[in-house]
């Protein structure tokens, strides 16, 4: 609590303890009951005195309906009543404390949520260790690191500024970053984001890029402008304020004028001091700060609690749109699979398995293809280039060379057909690579992208959570295409599609949705950004190093894990879940309150209830998230 | 031209009130009060006085917000 919730807390406290105090005092019918009357101003005023301030202010600018001057009007004319009429003042005081009580909630409420948030967003380190030209180290302020500047990292120390490792090893932790837990290890070379925590080692950065635009910042205000992007029920809700309270007031006053009347025209006693509390009761009832700030209070956990587990949602509308989700499309590269093309197998080697691998890789040793790459990684022993002489590269077939001076031709099926070489066919989908060496066949190997081990949990998991339509789109050929997706279980599949066509085939399935429903895209956001754009909600994955990606999505999962995409829209859906609880619980409590009241059943606790009971119950239902 | 400005507040609808108040302000395009982490963004029309009509903002929320403040 800070001071001015405290000074609140003390002044709630002797309020209430006065009004007890007071219960004992025998006050009545002295001074023909004033002196109960000016008793009673002690409490009242010692826990009021703020909110009639207010309320005078409010009147002098003419902005009258606001909170303060509704209580100040309640309380002031539940004084008036009680010295005409009943003698009690309790209620007076009453309704003024637990109006403060239920304000002194919420803002204690309101301020742990935020503090939480900050707690988590706390990843980014004000200072950097910069080295100077000399080599000795200077604690700087992080904004002041220059890119291409060195920065030395320490065990136990966050990294300031994204950058490139210049010398030590360690582990990372970048938990805060992706949600992941596991250490990562690093060598000299490999890209460090700032946020992330060093864990053993000190480790010499070379920086690439400023603090502001570091990973750290960036993840910050994404976070922080999230909250900004107001969502419908959010809106909803402030049109609704606007327009209830001056009708509540109204309301009101009709009650308190035509009450009595309609009861003297038809000729009954008009009961003035009866229609008078109703009208009072109105009032108190009529406040809508339960509503206004259980809804943002909700969207702001939600997106405090997501971003914990590296999902970052861009807006409170967004959280919206994916609770919605009826249709999923799947970029296939990069996104359900790893997008990294490794051997998978070497079959019908006529010679051993080592030497096919090894011939392949030497053969292709002067390409830099994603499939030399993979052909190189997998060869256990170190590639001597000296032993490869007169290597060609033959587009869209493959590569031949002299290896250990015999000719050696590694490619596909066109490639042997044109060498005479005749090539056995591979059964499993990948891609395939020939090799034959000196004029004959010894084998093929399959290069083939791996599906990633979380991917068909994951979609079985959407399917699970009420996700209709699952679609995987991609560039690749059919039957590669096909066989991913029947491994994964999903069952709708467009291949063989240009980036344009990608852009289309999400249209077509928005055009095909029903009306209640959302289709998300997701992508690996390094080719996809228009699409992501395009789709209800467009969701990035692994897109931590990537601007476009960040820019374009509405959702960005800071790891390539599929497993968060039904992870986030269970958290969708129980965060709407509870905005709508609290819509219909506070509007619904409040308008039988309303209504008792109109009829003269309800009393003035009722409408403490109706106001500071359903705030309290709403804000705790908003944290829950 | 888009600025964020740190804002105090006790109560939500006094932020919407807020956020009503600087968007009718003449020099702003648009405003977004962010009740939850006491922000205000205010983005101004092309070549308004960000110092005065920031002033102004001020003014017109104190009006209806006795109890708030700008940190300009």
């Amino acid at each position: 609590m800070n001071k001015k919730q405290k000074r609140v807390l003390w002044r709630i406290i002797a309020a209430a303890v006065m009004l007890v105090a007071l219960h004992f005092i025998p006050s009545e019918g002295v001074w023909n009951g004033w002196l109960t009357f000016a008793l009673y101003m002690i409490p009242y005023l010692t826990i009021g005195y703020d909110i009639l301030l207010k309320a005078w202010k409010g009147i002098t600018h003419l902005q009258p309906f606001d909170e303060c001057f509704l209580m100040a009007l309640a309380t002031v004319g539940a004084f008036v009543l009680g010295r005409l009429k009943t003698g009690d003042y309790v209620e007076a005081v009453a309704v003024m404390l637990f109006y403060q009580i239920g304000e002194l909630f919420q803002s204690v409420a309101v301020g742990k949520s935020r503090r939480s948030i900050s707690a988590l967003m706390d990843i980014r380190p004000d200072t950097a260790n910069l080295e100077r030209e000399d080599g000795s180290c200077e604690e700087v302020d992080a904004d002041e690191v220059p890119v291409d500047g060195i920065v030395q990292v320490k065990p136990g120390e966050r990294v300031p500024v994204d950058g490139i490792i210049l010398s030590g090893t360690s582990s990372l932790n970048t938990a805060a970053l992706t949600g992941e837990d596991a250490p990562r290890d690093v060598a000299p070379g490999d890209e460090v984001l700032s946020g992330a925590v060093n864990l053993s080692g000190l480790l010499r950065v070379r920086t690439t890029r400023a603090a502001e635009d570091s990973t750290a910042a960036r993840i910050l205000e994404l976070v922080e402008n999230a909250s900004s992007k107001k969502s419908r029920s959010e809106n909803f809700i402030s049109r609704f304020a606007r327009v209830y309270t001056p009708a509540v007031v109204i309301g009101a006053a009709a009650l308190a004028v035509i009450g009595p009347v309609v009861r003297l025209l038809m000729g009954l006693t008009p009961d003035w001091t009866d229609w008078l509390m109703r009208a009072l009761t109105f009032l108190v009832i009529s406040c809508p700060c339960a509503l206004v700030i259980s809804i943002p209070l909700t969207f702001f956990a939600a997106i405090g609690r997501s971003s914990r587990s590296g999902i970052l949602i861009k807006g409170s509308s967004h959280l919206e749109q994916l609770s919605r989700a009826g249709v999923i499309a799947f970029d296939k590269t990069g996104t359900v699979t790893q997008g990294v093309f490794e051997v998978a197998g070497v079959h019908h080697a006529r010679i051993p398995e080592n030497e096919v691998l090894v011939y392949a890789a030497l053969a292709e040793s002067f390409s830099d293809h994603p499939i030399s790459q993979s052909l190189r990684r997998a060869c256990a022993e170190e590639l001597d280039p000296q032993r490869v002489t007169d290597a060609r590269e033959i587009a869209g077939e493959g590569v031949t060379a002299l290896v250990d001076g015999r000719p050696v031709a590694v490619g596909n099926d066109r490639l042997m057909a044109r060498l005479g070489v005749e090539s056995d066919p591979c059964s499993s989908v990948g891609t395939v690579v020939h090799v034959a060496v000196d004029g004959s066949y010894c084998g093929h190997i399959l290069i083939a992208d791996r599906i990633k081990p979380t991917s068909a949990a994951a979609i079985a998991d959407l399917r699970k959570n009420g996700v209709r339509r699952i679609v995987m789109l991609t560039g690749d050929r059919e039957a590669g295409a096909r066989a991913v997706a029947e491994e994964l279980g999903i069952r709708e599949v467009r291949a063989q599609l240009l980036p344009g066509e990608k852009m289309t085939a999400v249209e077509d399935l928005i055009a095909e949705k029903h009306s209640t429903e959302t289709v998300a895209f997701v992508g690996d956001g390094l080719n996809d950004a228009p699409v992501i754009t395009r789709a209800d909600v467009g969701i990035a994955m692994g897109a931590l190093g990537s601007d476009a990606a960040i820019e374009a999505a509405d959702i960005v999962l800071m790891d390539d894990n599929p497993d968060k995409i039904p992870r986030a829209i269970r958290l969708a859906r129980r965060c709407m879940r509870i905005v709508r609880e609290n819509i219909v619980f506070a509007i619904g409590v409040k308008l039988i309150c309303l209504l008792l009241s109109a009829l003269g059943i309800g009393s003035m606790w009722m409408a403490i209830f109706a106001d500071v009971g359903v705030m309290v119950l709403a804000v705790l239902n908003a944290i829950r998230v | 031209m888009k600025k964020t400005y740190k804002i105090e507040v006790d109560c939500a609808n006094c932020a919407n009130k807020m956020e009503d108040a600087a968007k009718k302000t003449p020099g702003v395009a648009d405003a977004v009060v962010n009740f939850m982490l006491l922000k205000m963004t205010v983005t101004f029309e092309d070549g308004a006085d960000i110092a005065s009509v920031m002033e102004d903002v001020r003014k017109r929320c104190k009006k209806v917000e006795s109890d708030c403040e700008i940190f300009l």
